[in-house]
């Protein structure tokens, strides 16, 4: 009883003010918060690592930075994007502050393991970045780090990024563990699973995968690391070792470790549209069994990264069919979020801006996603500019467009005060312009043959090169609106009430900000969270 | 896993506690969940085992062994260690019977038999060690054996680690006691995993 029950630690030991948000906090709410800046940080970071690597391909010729840093720029970016950024926010953040009121309870079901979790981050963080001043050189070899080219490259900063990695990976896993927990085992008396908001679901799934899948990594980067620091040849074919079964064993992650990136977006979108939409989510049972579905065949497409390591035909043939698959469970949620719009009370606020930018975009990725996984496509664009193109169109064109929207649908209950909406405006058509100015032409680069992750190219690529770099700018400069719109309101700002959007999820159905234990009094119990335009639009179907 | 898990597991809170928050929480209490997240991270640490294990049968079906290396190895040893294991789990078991049970003092001795067991398999673990003709990076095999047993290695040294503990707090009196035993039957649910990796360990590594 004493777990779940912050109450015995937030009295005096506990730090109050804006003191808390740098202690060891029990408050799932304050935790929650910690990931979403700490994160917003990393992104900055590696937001200036993409501008270096923009203003480098502006140009035919290897002119900014010297090629080493060029790869160690590379490697940073996708690692501090990925496991600093992305993960951390579109889970730890979101499903900290939000998973507790949704399930009706007061706080995470392991509170310290919570607090634990989030602090692991940032000294992995600062670990990482610091190995470009400590370790003499940061890792070279790409967020992938595949060997031999891992073996080969200074091994110290490679051995930093293990390290660092394995700690990031040990946070996922104890924040999966507390999610799985909470979800299943924390909800309040009388609230069934399938009257859950979707964001549960969509973590359910996703903590799955990140009990299942990040293990995995770990145990490989333990094997990698013996390679490179023991000598053994677990991956070093000089030494009978075999590249490929590092190939297998990282992708065993991270692919699934897409949809973690993704699944919770899913969710939160699933969140923002009925609200500003004003009709109930469409289809909440098949988007159910859909993010169920993506789980479960989310861990057997792995290989599909892998059509060119000289995979059997047989390989390829199951997985080429198993990741056309995935499109039909992501077909059926794309077209209930169209469902849920169609015919709505649509306002199109900033939150809803990012929400409906994120469909867009995300189909795109899709598309070609389904694309990439047939065999002979694959071959002829692996390792080029296309699989960025695709990438980021799912995690930044996805994933950090919803990240944005949740921030301008939820900053009313973090603050107390809603984001001013002419500035939210502008940073999202600076986004929006900017993402599909940087990351569409990468698409024909690749066709035509650039590959990724070089430093100098082939001339007749540059008007194209010089178009992403211009819309990478874009998206730099779209940065400021939001960080002044977030500090301006955060002092100033139109006070939002406890419920400015009138939504009928829990988190709304207490103060703005809410109190330490969520809720004065008991937990409300909501079993029609979508409930919009069935009944009255208040909430006034929450019983006591 | 459709229960609404409200006050799931009255027994195992204390008394003193129950009295404590039943005025404020009374229809807040839940069932104390924390073997359930153990049970859950023990499924990740398996899937790490279950990645290792799949490294090492591919290694062996693709990567032919260098000439003069064996896949061969000394039986006697392990096979008397894994006896060591499993009769550990059964003592183990007992000791959170008698826990259960009330019957602290039988409990402590069968925890220490039960530690014993498991120190038992570590020194075996380091005779073996010693007499095996091949080293960490003399091949594929030999640090995918190292590997492997070194990582279960390092399990059971937490595990009889974890069975100290807890025989010591049963000594000082207060936890693991027949209403409040959630340490002792977590260092069990861990101990019987760790036998139940080196089961299949020594299936794959020594017998095939």
């Amino acid at each position: 009883m004493t777990l779940a029950n912050p109450s015995d630690f937030n009295g005096s030991l506990q730090p109050q003010g804006w003191l808390r948000y740098f202690s060891f906090s029990l408050d799932h709410k304050v935790i929650g918060l910690q990931y979403l800046v700490c994160g917003f940080v990393f992104y900055l970071i590696g937001g200036a690592l993409a501008g270096a690597i923009r203003t480098e391909l502006a140009t035919p010729l290897s002119d900014f930075m010297p090629r080493d840093t060029y790869n160690e720029v590379l490697t940073l970016h996708g690692t501090v994007m990925i496991f600093l950024w992305i993960v951390p926010v579109v889970n730890g953040a979101f499903g900290n502050y939000l998973i507790p009121f949704y399930v009706g309870a007061r706080d995470m079901a392991f509170p310290r393991l919570n607090a634990v979790a989030f602090w692991l981050i940032p000294p992995a963080g600062i670990l990482l970045i610091s190995s470009y001043f400590i370790a003499g050189a940061a890792a070279q070899s790409g967020w992938t780090a595949y060997p031999p080219l891992s073996l080969t490259t200074p091994a110290a900063g490679q051995v930093v990024w293990i390290l660092s990695v394995l700690l990031l990976g040990g946070s996922s896993i104890f924040g999966g563990i507390n999610f799985i927990a909470t979800i299943l085992k924390l909800r309040r008396p009388g609230l069934k699973l399938m009257q859950l908001p979707m964001y549960c679901w969509a973590m359910l799934g996703t903590s799955i995968l990140v009990v299942l899948s990040t293990p995995v990594l770990a145990g490989t980067l333990i094997l990698l690391s013996f390679d490179i620091i023991a000598h053994t040849g677990f991956f070093n074919p000089a030494l009978g070792g075999n590249v490929v079964v590092y190939q297998h064993l990282f992708w065993f992650y991270s692919h699934p470790a897409v949809y973690i990136m993704v699944l919770p977006a899913f969710g939160l979108v699933s969140e923002i549209l009925p609200v500003h939409a004003r009709k109930p989510l469409f289809g909440y049972t098949t988007m159910v069994y859909s993010i169920m579905a993506i789980v479960f065949l989310g861990l057997i497409v792995w290989a599909h990264h892998m059509f060119t390591s000289g995979t059997p035909p047989w390989m390829r043939l199951f997985f080429t069919i198993a990741t056309s698959f995935i499109a039909v469970p992501t077909g059926i949620k794309f077209f209930n979020w169209l469902a849920t719009l169609w015919g709505g009370k649509i306002a199109l606020n900033s939150a809803m801006l990012f929400s409906c930018a994120f469909i867009v975009n995300f189909v795109f990725g899709g598309i070609t996603g389904v694309a990439l996984a047939q065999v002979p496509f694959d071959i002829h664009v692996h390792d080029t500019y296309f699989v960025v193109g695709h990438f980021h169109y799912i995690v930044y064109g996805g994933t950090v467009f919803v990240i944005f929207g949740s921030l301008y649908h939820w900053y009313p209950k973090f603050t107390g005060r809603l984001l001013n909406e002419d500035l939210g405006r502008l940073h999202f058509l600076l986004t929006f312009i900017g993402f599909n100015l940087c990351f569409a032409p990468q698409h024909w680069l690749g066709l035509n043959g650039m590959p990724r992750r070089v430093a100098e190219y082939d001339p007749t690529f540059t008007t194209l090169n010089q178009v992403s770099s211009v819309g990478a700018l874009l998206m730099a400069i779209s940065t400021l609106p939001l960080l002044i719109n977030v500090v301006v309101t955060a002092i100033n700002g139109k006070v939002a009430g406890d419920n400015p959007w009138n939504a009928l999820t829990p988190e709304w159905l207490t103060s703005s900000p809410p109190p330490v234990e969520n809720w004065i009094g008991e937990a409300p119990l909501v079993t029609e969270p979508y409930g919009y335009g069935q009944h009255q639009e208040v909430p006034q179907e929450v019983q006591a | 896993m459709t229960s609404t898990a409200p006050l799931q597991d009255p027994g195992s809170l204390a008394a003193d506690q129950a009295t404590d928050h039943a005025a404020d929480h009374a229809t807040e209490g839940h069932g104390d969940f924390r073997l359930f997240g153990l049970a859950t991270f023990l499924v990740a640490d398996g899937m790490t085992f279950a990645g290792f294990f799949a490294a090492y049968l591919t290694f062996r079906a693709v990567n032919p062994l260098q000439e003069g290396s064996t896949y061969e190895l000394e039986l006697l040893l392990p096979t008397i260690n894994t006896v060591v294991l499993i009769i550990s789990s059964f003592t183990f078991h007992r000791a959170g019977k008698e826990c259960r049970g009330g019957n602290l003092a039988a409990s402590r001795l069968w925890l220490a038999i039960t530690g014993g067991l498991g120190a038992i398999f570590l020194a075996g673990q380091m005779v073996e060690y010693f007499n095996l003709p091949f080293g960490l990076t003399d091949n594929l095999f030999a640090s995918t054996f190292y590997a492997l047993t070194g990582f279960h290695g390092l399990h059971v040294t937490l595990g009889v680690i974890c069975i100290a503990i807890v025989a010591l707090q049963t000594r000082q009196g207060g936890r693991n006691t027949a209403s409040d035993h959630f340490g002792l039957e977590a260092a069990e649910l861990y101990w019987h995993f760790v036998d139940g990796i080196w089961v299949v360990l020594y299936g794959i590594l020594y017998l095939l």
